[in-house]
């Protein structure tokens, strides 16, 4: 008898199973289900068509756009265009390349501390409703949406001409800070935001102030954050043309102090395509910047990752 | 001695946030200041609506840019927004997972790439392409456009997809449990609850489109004159600036400066318009 009920507790255990399995199962649609529900609603399949495909021409047109520079542009990566001087014989990108990377140290020198320490206000400091917020978020709005062709113009018309500096190094980093700072702010105040507030009661219950909070407990789980922020800046910063020709100007070489003027790797781009028999050394020269946009972004990607499973 | 560091600090990070607002004054101070005077000189009708465009017989009407710049705006529009709207939402609704992990970093990747690097994969790829389609130089609107509308996709599409993410998951669920197929309820229920959001992501690829400098100068044909068709070459109020300003002097170069004054008020509008469409949506 005992043994009966047993099996028959067994018996019922797994038709519950069974029960358990299929409830389980009954929102997963199979692929056959689906091909009836799509010949039920021709227009859903067409939907599903015209996303798909959308998605495919977005990828598409960017896997095409890498491979095909990479690929014509690797076998006119020559030892010459990597000499120590320009001149028009060898067209070297190594003073643009060595311009760059000053002008990105230059512009983070700037942009960083301005950048982080605005969002520091407007996330730690700032009581809600403060009006100065506000209108600070007004402006670094307008500041993201100004063209840089604006920016290169307005910094033309204040560093070059008024200030007198001429076409210099430090007209365009100035000109660059002010654009990527946007930028800075915007990824600092989110990565901050997403500081758990029991860090800042943590350290305030020990005694701690704000300041000492701010810089002992919510910059330093932001961290990663600001970095891809900074990461991304940079990624700006190497690609752009339009704000640099009418500030730094164009010579290309190493420059001698803040007050020469300088190309970076794009603007030499830019001045290899416009003088027409270059096409060449543009191919290596894009693919050398591409390269860097590549690498720029998979950084920025991992150091958002990581404030991803920190803030977890 | 701590309490003085406090304050002294809180000040200072008062004052780098006000340095955005500083920048943005400058900015307007220094345009304007220079590109006022010029207009009043050349008479403002006849700087905004003439249609010629001829420095050397002081001629200074950038209608003809005016045009060419709403002329290629308007075809990235037409090609970014459907490709942008419906891959955000292949993104936010059909994607799997492990797909989602190749096409988000794609699209950041996108947003990524240098102006002049799409100039110039457009003067190798994309204008050859027109030449053997429509015969003449190939440079002109619709290359701009389609270029443009490539350029203007990941803004369009970070954009949207963060308004459709926001849609209330009960939409869809409900949508469903009502019958309708997953396409129909994400086409039907989660779109018009996204709308706005989205108007203000094609809003922001409208000022990338009319500010783009780079890209443009390359294909767009760069000529000064009024476009008769599709494929005629046309000049856009960017790339007039980026063109002259090595050479002008005097009045012609505050012409420029007038036109960059022109340019920023309409950058100007349109983000009122995109920042009135947000504070509607929240």
């Amino acid at each position: 008898m005992a043994e009966q009920t047993k099996k028959l507790d067994e018996r019922a255990m797994s038709e519950e199973e069974m029960k358990e399995l299929e409830a389980s199962n009954i929102n997963k649609i199979t692929l056959k289900r689906k091909w009836m529900q799509y010949k039920k609603h021709p227009g859903s399949l067409a939907l599903f068509i015209l996303v798909s495909l959308s998605t495919v021409i977005t990828v598409g047109v960017l896997v095409f756009l890498i491979l095909y520079i990479i690929i014509n542009g690797v076998m006119h990566l020559t030892l010459e265009l990597f000499a120590w001087n320009y001149n028009s014989e060898n067209v070297s990108m190594t003073p643009a390349l060595i311009n760059t990377l000053i002008m990105i140290v230059l512009t983070l020198i700037m942009a960083v501390p301005i950048g982080v320490f605005s969002a520091i206000y407007m996330v730690e400091y700032a009581k809600r409703g403060n009006k100065v917020v506000k209108i600070v978020r007004i402006t670094t709005e307008t500041l993201q949406g100004i063209p840089s062709i604006v920016y290169g113009l307005f910094g033309y018309i204040l560093f070059v001409i008024t200030l007198g500096w001429s076409y210099s190094m430090l007209s365009g980093a100035i000109t660059l800070a002010i654009m990527v700072l946007p930028l800075i702010m915007r990824t600092t105040e989110e990565a901050l935001m997403a500081v758990p507030d029991s860090y800042r009661e943590g350290s305030f219950g020990l005694g701690a102030g704000r300041l000492r909070t701010v810089f002992r407990a919510v910059l330093p789980s932001a961290m990663p954050g600001i970095l891809s922020g900074v990461i991304l800046a940079i990624g700006r910063i190497v690609g752009e043309t339009a704000a640099l020709i009418y500030t730094a100007g164009t010579v290309a070489k190493i420059p001698e102090n803040l007050f020469s003027s300088t190309r970076t790797l794009a603007v030499h781009m830019y001045c290899l395509l416009s003088e027409g028999f270059y096409t060449d050394q543009a191919y290596a020269t894009a693919v050398v910047l591409l390269v860097v946009v590549l690498i720029v972004n998979w950084l920025s990607g991992v150091a958002a990752k990581k404030l991803m499973s920190k803030t977890k | 001695m701590k309490r003085q560091k406090e304050n002294i600090m809180k000040y200072v990070f008062l004052i780098c946030a006000c340095m955005s607002i500083l920048f943005v004054a400058l900015i307007c101070i220094f345009l304007f200041a220079n590109g006022l005077p010029a207009m009043a000189e050349i008479g403002f009708a006849d700087f905004l609506l003439g249609k010629n465009w001829k420095p050397l017989q002081n001629q200074f009407g950038i209608f003809p840019m005016i045009i060419g710049s709403i002329y290629v705006t308007a075809g990235a529009i037409i090609v970014g927004v459907p490709i942008g709207i419906l891959t955000a939402i292949f993104m936010s609704r059909f994607c799997p997972k492990k797909l989602y992990k190749i096409i988000k970093p794609a699209v950041g990747l996108l947003a990524g790439i240098p102006s002049i690097v799409y100039g110039f994969f457009a003067l190798v790829v994309m204008v050859p392409i027109a030449q053997d389609l429509f015969g003449g130089s190939g440079k002109g609107i619709l290359t701009a456009s389609v270029l443009l509308g490539l350029m203007i996709l990941p803004t369009i599409i970070e954009v949207s997809e963060s308004a459709l993410n926001a849609v209330p998951e009960s939409y869809y669920e409900g949508s469903l449990a009502l019958g309708a197929t997953h396409e129909r309820s994400v086409f039907k229920a989660m779109l018009p609850a996204a709308k706005s959001g989205m108007l203000a992501g094609i809003i922001l690829g409208i000022g990338r489109a009319i500010g783009e400098t780079m890209a443009v100068v390359m294909i767009a044909g760069n000529s000064a004159i009024m476009p008769e068709s599709i494929t005629s070459g046309v000049r856009t109020l960017t790339s007039n600036i980026v063109l002259e300003m090595a050479y002008a002097s005097g009045l012609h170069e505050e012409a420029l400066i007038a036109t960059a004054c022109v340019l920023f008020v309409f950058i100007l509008l349109i983000n009122l318009c995109f920042s009135m469409l947000k504070k509607k949506e929240a």
